[in-house]
């Protein structure tokens, strides 16, 4: 158990510093950054604690805010991922999720590759909604989404496949 | 009684979600108005640190752009001084109003951000500097923004590319006043609005500050015009202007502190009120 607190403890600090230092300076055509820290979110374990996670999301998002200059906008985004994450679980895994041992940082298949995509899309939609704030931006908002969520997305799928548990 | 304890602990994780929900909603809408809150926001010792840490090792990959852009304006600054005809001739300084009128603080860039649509940035000098919210922000090349918040040794400033600021501006050719305001489409360009039907504007013609507030001196380069369109709402002239900064790119910056700006700021008070 305490295992599993540790991993997700070194999670947390390693994506939030690899956000601030790297992936925030990235700026692809100007404008596109990927956020992998949602992988935090993502990774945690189905059946851990669920008033944990949200708080530990809650705090993920505020100190990159302040890092970002931008207020409430990434905490927002990622409680309500963390909110949501299990109605996500039950349409891609079926609803059974909780008693078959679902395990994310595995090989892609095609329902770990739908709750990826739609976890990153939600948050990132929210994301950029709430920074922008304003309609009349709406095709840019929805064109940033698409991008960053392409991006993040190849980056969440990289770092799963780069750091999967060796087993066997 | 009782039913409220068992009703807030059967839905205590819901309600703890609309509680996270609320305060960070609050902190955006807090974020979005003009008025920002102190706590969130990069100025502080933390993310200052941080930064600075970090930009320490970027620097190194910037130095020649850096050297480059020093030595440019050390050589216009040479052309000016090798090329004052006449000792005699040189314009006189306003006697009444004091010589000097402006004090500049010498400081750096150690966050810039350029990717969202309200953009800040973070410089390594703060109230211990003298430092303090809106003054005007520039470099070698020209404007980049206002000081939004201080702390002890760091401070933020909104940069020009940031859809909430609003700066005066002129044409330098004929003084038509404007404000210059962003799209938030391209980093390397900003807008001229209001400008009057009545000037005339071409392209390729520069923008500078309007020196009718105290953040900036007047005379500040901004850019040149890009594009000319005509507002069909208000009838007047939209102008794209190009910058002279390269926002992508920033090091050391100069902050303009107004020797005038707290005299004029206690006599504008009454009015205010």
């Amino acid at each position: 158990m305490s295992s599993a607190v540790f991993v997700n403890f070194a999670r947390f600090l390693l994506l939030f510093i690899a956000q601030i230092m790297l992936f925030n300076n990235i700026n692809l055509f100007g404008y596109i950054n990927p956020y992998p820290y949602v992988l935090f979110i993502i990774l945690y374990p189905v059946n851990g604690n669920k008033t944990a996670l949200l708080l530990a999301s809650f705090l993920l998002g505020i100190c990159l805010d302040m890092f970002c200059n931008s207020g409430g906008v990434h905490a927002l985004a990622s409680i309500i991922l963390a909110y949501f994450r299990p109605a996500l679980f039950r349409f891609s895994f079926g609803l059974s999720y909780e008693y078959q041992t679902v395990k994310l940082n595995d090989v892609l298949t095609p329902e770990r590759f739908t709750f990826l995509l739609l976890a990153v899309a939600m948050h990132h939609f929210t994301l950029f909604f709430l920074e922008v704030f304003r309609l009349n931006f709406l095709w840019e908002i929805l064109l940033k989404t698409f991008l960053t969520t392409l991006f993040t997305l190849l980056l969440c799928i990289s770092i799963i496949y780069i750091i999967k548990p060796s087993r066997r | 009684m009782q039913q409220i304890v068992t009703f807030v602990f059967k839905n205590s994780y819901r309600l703890l979600f609309l509680l996270l929900l609320f305060l960070s909603f609050i902190l955006t809408v807090q974020f979005h108005s003009f008025h920002r809150s102190k706590v969130i926001s990069s100025a502080n010792f933390f993310t200052g640190g941080v930064y600075e840490r970090v930009n320490s090792i970027s620097e190194y990959l910037r130095l020649k752009d850096q050297n480059n852009q020093l030595a440019i304006e050390n050589a216009r600054l040479k052309m000016l001084l090798f090329n004052v005809k006449d000792s005699t001739l040189a314009p006189r300084l306003d006697s009444i109003k004091g010589v000097k009128k402006v004090n500049i603080i010498v400081s750096k860039v150690i966050h810039n951000a350029y990717n969202t649509h309200e953009n800040y940035l973070t410089i390594n000098s703060g109230s211990a500097q003298g430092i303090q919210s809106d003054m005007g922000v520039i470099n070698s090349a020209g404007i980049i923004g206002i000081i939004d918040k201080t702390s002890e040794n760091y401070a933020s400033i909104i940069s020009i590319l940031n859809v909430k600021s609003q700066i005066n501006a002129k044409i330098k050719k004929t003084n038509h006043f404007g404000s210059l305001v962003w799209n938030g489409k391209s980093t390397g360009f900003v807008q001229l609005i209001d400008v009057p039907r009545l000037a005339s504007v071409h392209k390729g013609d520069t923008i500078v500050t309007g020196g009718q507030s105290v953040i900036f001196p007047e005379n500040i380069g901004i850019g040149t015009i890009d594009k000319i369109y005509i507002d069909n709402q208000t009838n007047y002239y939209t102008l794209n202007v190009k910058l002279f900064n390269d926002m992508t790119n920033l090091g050391h910056v100069y902050i303009i502190k107004s020797k005038d700006r707290d005299e004029i700021i206690n006599l504008e008070k009454p009015v205010n009120e």
